[in-house]
């Protein structure tokens, strides 16, 4: 434990990989503990469960080696330019600067699995593996590219809170604050705080989509628009699915702009920081699903719908052929895993509500018991069971926020990716366009060359250059694309890695926890059980 | 043909085998197609067995006939009949075990497990109902249940031909005079006034705990379902992709195979020990009822008798009839109070112990499995966390 200490401080600044540190070491203790206590437990018990504990000796022994394995396999040189490598400096900022948060070691979540009995003896196997791995914090020489670029430019953190209603009636409209803290030389201020409505989301993001899209950069959709939502929300009632929607909405508005800045390019961009510091925004009219710019939309939408069926692409690069059938297996497979996902949150709610009712059922046969002592026990169950009902609540938040509400950002984000080999075809059509366009002018030109005329023929060769520097540039252009996808892929995947991790890591804790508050109501509730009599 | 060892499973039992002059079990029991075939074992010193060990097959309607000759039989009228066992529900299953012996399909892994969830339950309560018997001085000596425990052939001829004697006779009862019969009774006895307002009660209160119990339980079975899908999505998304985010996903789809596991085991396990015993209890406070149903009746025969008495001093006729019928029907009322008021007393015994043998057991089943699942996912955390950090064992 005392080297983890050491490399530490020796590694680089970084409050945060300290913290991880600082967070592994006191995991891995409590870990230690857990363990043995459990194999005392399990020896001890005798009962027939041991399928339960064997299987988790086995897994936790076979856990290490699977994760050993994968190691040895994410080394810097293996697959993809940028897929593989786990490297220090990016992962922890990443991780810890936008979605962990909460996740800090003081947070309430942390506490009972921190703070859970006393410290004990420490077997130090653990300090000499970690030792061993010490090159690990060393900055190895082949680093990605883009590393240089990423080291410095997360440092930003932003939030969107205190929905606020304003205006009445059909025409009222929520707003948020938008708190942004960066130390970016970008911004012109260290903190700023901006109140923004969901149109403007829109509208920045409807801007981001036309200048980059075509280029090739995978800009993050903005969160779905709902009628329905917004129309309870207006009307004003107070419920509790209009609050469950606001708060939907304002974690999607908010993980909408964290992704959008993570982009290097578009975290530059000026609309971004226009919209992220300027305390007046033109209002984005041409967000309204009805207006000029709304059925310009759909027209082109459809356009493209047809596009798509009738251009047939020569794919001559592999690469992107093989990721086009990855990403349209991955649509089709996040969507069923989505959709398991939420089946999971609806069981869960209705869990919540037949252990909350069960629990009244049990008060009142407690009531109607004769015998004092059961009776008493039957009523503490029923106050038992509408704890637990309360967990399953939270659990089922837990469900939503962190998976659900991430599959569906996810199975949008595949739609923007798709979207972008479709710009790539589109460009690709229009080197072609031009190519033949060229090859008809210079038909064009050797026939007028016989006809003796020479204004026409200048003209045809000018044509002919004009059509040779459009062709150029086509292909230019889909150079260009087809560079800027395969590095928007390389990112994208990497960072799908990352943003799953978080949300199983953050799952898991709020599991822990919820266990956790479970035994303690159920330890509590034993005595009682014990005291019929 | 699937067979269930029950000395391996935990179902529990209801601790009635205190006497070793007649021990009762059910060691296993065999699904096969439509049919479940238990095995009864007895084990006893008592001379009026020929043997003292006995090992027989018995299929549900088996118990059902015992259950129903011991109704029938006047003498236990004072007495709270042990319920009957529900008949084994393997509805879905069924079908499955069908098609099996067809040879069309085979049975999933989960399929197999919730057959062997509902074996285990059909065997527990079909066990206690035995035992209920074998430990009540007047039952253990009833001469069919002997025979049940005796006979080593196939009993499906005495059933028919016990059909043909007693024809259902008390069944076609209209049971829903019941309660307007118990309620209506002018009840003089405190004791009995106070269980009849107790038993009402309880009985309406349980019966909604069962079906609150039951939702609850099936809510919990769902929510492991959904780990098992997703689990599965997992697996399949990991399949298609060939970098860092397949082993990611495939870890992720262990998890969620781990939380199945546990959450299944915890809703089983809340199932046997709290919603079967509700159930069973809503039937034995049926069972309860049926008594107090039949000392009623005593009662207004004999209140009936007493008319007829005086009618018949009136007229002068038939007095003595009248006079020994009075007294028969005095006797029959008395013997009933008397040996009614034994059974409930020794009812809210039995009920008390039961609730607490159950509510601790499933308190710890609890505790135990939260710690279980609180460790798994203590240890899964730890591993995507130094994932992250780089740093790995």
């Amino acid at each position: 434990m005392s080297c983890m200490k050491r490399l530490c401080h020796e590694t680089r600044s970084h409050d945060r990989l300290r913290r991880t540190l600082a967070v592994c070491l006191r995991l891995s203790r409590r870990l230690l503990l857990k363990m043995s206590e459990e194999r005392d437990a399990a020896a001890l018990s005798g009962s027939a469960q041991t399928e339960g504990e064997e299987d988790l000796f086995v897994s936790a022994m076979e856990s290490p080696e699977a994760a050993r394995l994968s190691a040895e396999d994410i080394s810097p040189s293996s697959n993809g330019p940028k897929a593989e490598p786990m490297l220090l400096d990016d992962d922890p900022d990443d991780l810890f600067a936008e979605a962990t948060e909460e996740v800090s070691l003081d947070s309430p979540e942390r506490q009972p699995i921190l703070s859970d009995g006393p410290s004990p003896v420490i077997t130090p196997v653990t300090p000499v593996m970690i030792s061993s791995r010490a090159d690990v914090f060393d900055r190895s020489p082949d680093q990605d590219e883009d590393e240089e670029e990423n080291r410095d430019t997360f440092d930003i953190q932003i939030s969107v809170s205190d929905p606020e209603k304003v205006g009445d009636g059909m025409n009222a409209y929520m707003v948020y604050k938008v708190l942004t803290k960066t130390s970016l030389s970008i911004f012109s201020r260290d903190e700023v705080c901006v109140k923004r409505r969901f149109s403007d989301f829109l509208g920045l993001h409807s801007k981001l989509a036309s200048k980059y899209m075509h280029m090739g950069y995978i800009v993050p959709p903005a969160p779905e628009k709902s009628i329905v939502g917004m129309t309870k929300v207006k009307v004003g009632k107070e419920d509790l699915s209009s609050v469950e929607f606001v708060e939907k909405r304002r974690s999607a508005l908010e993980r909408y702009l964290l992704r959008t800045v993570k982009h290097p390019a578009l975290l530059k961009d000026p609309d971004v920081l226009q919209f992220l510091e300027s305390s007046e925004l033109p209002r984005a009219v041409s967000t309204q699903a009805l207006s000029g710019a709304g059925i310009l939309r759909m027209v082109n939408k459809a356009a493209d719908a047809v596009n798509k069926m009738t251009i047939k692409m020569n794919e001559s690069d592999a690469w992107f052929e093989e990721k086009q059938q990855q990403f349209e297996n991955l649509d089709v497979q996040l969507r069923k895993l989505h959709a398991s996902v939420e089946s999971l949150v609806c069981h869960r709610k209705e869990l919540s509500v037949n252990t909350a009712s069960f629990a009244k059922s049990a008060a009142m046969l407690g009531n109607s018991e004769d015998h004092t002592a059961l009776s008493r026990a039957l009523s503490q169950l029923a106050e038992v069971e509408e704890k637990i009902d309360q967990l399953h609540q939270d659990q089922a938040c837990a469900d939503f926020y962190l998976i659900s509400e991430l599959l569906g950002d996810y199975v949008r984000l595949i739609t923007a990716v798709k979207g972008v080999f479709d710009q790539r075809m589109k460009t690709w059509a229009k080197c072609q366009d031009a190519q033949v366009m060229l090859q008809r002018k210079r038909e064009a030109e050797a026939k007028l060359q016989h006809a003796n005329k020479p204004d026409k023929l200048q003209q045809a060769k000018d044509e002919i250059r004009e059509w040779e520097g459009k062709v150029q540039q086509g292909e230019r252009d889909f150079e260009q694309i087809s560079k800027n996808i395969r590095r928007e892929v390389g990112r994208f995947e990497k960072d799908r890695v990352k943003d799953f991790r978080v949300v199983i890591i953050k799952y898991l804790e709020s599991l822990v926890h919820t266990q956790q508050q479970m035994i303690k109501y159920w330890e509590a509730f034993l005595p009682e059980a014990k005291a019929i009599a | 043909l699937l067979q269930v060892r029950t000395a391996d499973s935990p179902h529990p039992r209801f601790d009635l085998n205190n006497d070793a002059s007649l021990v009762i079990d059910i060691p296993d029991a065999l699904c096969e197609r439509d049919k479940v075939k238990f095995t009864v074992h007895t084990k006893t010193t008592l001379s009026s067995f020929q043997k003292p060990e006995y090992s027989v097959q018995r299929q549900h309607e088996d118990f059902i006939w015992l259950h129903d000759t011991i109704v029938e039989t006047e003498e236990y009228a004072g007495l709270i009949i042990p319920p009957a066992p529900p008949k084994p529900d393997f509805e879905g299953p069924r079908e499955k075990m069908h098609k099996l012996g067809e040879g069309e399909s085979s049975m999933t892994k989960e399929e197999y497990a919730k057959m062997k969830q509902e074996l285990e339950k059909t065997v527990q309560v079909h066990e206690v109902f035995l035992q209920r018997l074998s430990s009540h001085p007047m039952f253990r000596k009833d001469r069919n249940f002997q025979i049940f425990l005796e006979y080593d052939q196939d009993l499906t001829v005495r059933r028919k031909n016990a059909k043909e004697m007693f024809g259902g006779f008390f069944k076609n009862m209209v049971k829903s005079a019941d309660e307007v019969l118990i309620s209506g009774v002018k009840e003089v006895d405190e004791f009995f006034e106070q269980e009849k307002n107790f038993l009402l009660d309880y009985s309406s209160k349980i019966k909604d705990a069962t079906a609150k119990a039951e939702k609850m339980t099936r809510s919990h079975k769902n929510v492991a379902d959904d780990y098992n899908h997703i689990s599965g999505a997992l697996n399949n998304t990991a399949a298609d992709n060939n970098t860092a985010f397949k082993k990611h996903l495939e870890k992720c789809a262990e998890v969620f195979e781990k939380l199945r596991k546990v959450e299944d085991r915890m809703a089983s396990d809340q199932e046997l020990k709290l919603t079967e015993l509700l159930r069973y209890y809503t039937r034995d406070i049926q069972a309860a009822k049926d008594l107090l149903y039949r000392r009623a009746r005593a009662l207004a025969d004999y209140e009936n008798s007493n008319k007829a008495l005086d009618k018949a001093r009136l007229k002068g006729k038939d007095v003595a009839q009248a006079e020994e019928n009075q007294k028969q029907c005095l006797q029959k009322f008395d013997k009933l109070s008397e040996s009614g008021k034994k059974e409930l007393t020794s009812f809210k015994a039995r009920r008390v112990v039961a609730f607490r043998k159950n509510l601790i057991e499933m308190t710890e089943l609890e505790i135990k499995h939260a710690k279980v699942r609180r460790l798994k996912c203590y240890v899964y955390h730890y591993m995507f966390i130094r994932q992250c950090s780089g740093i790995l064992i």
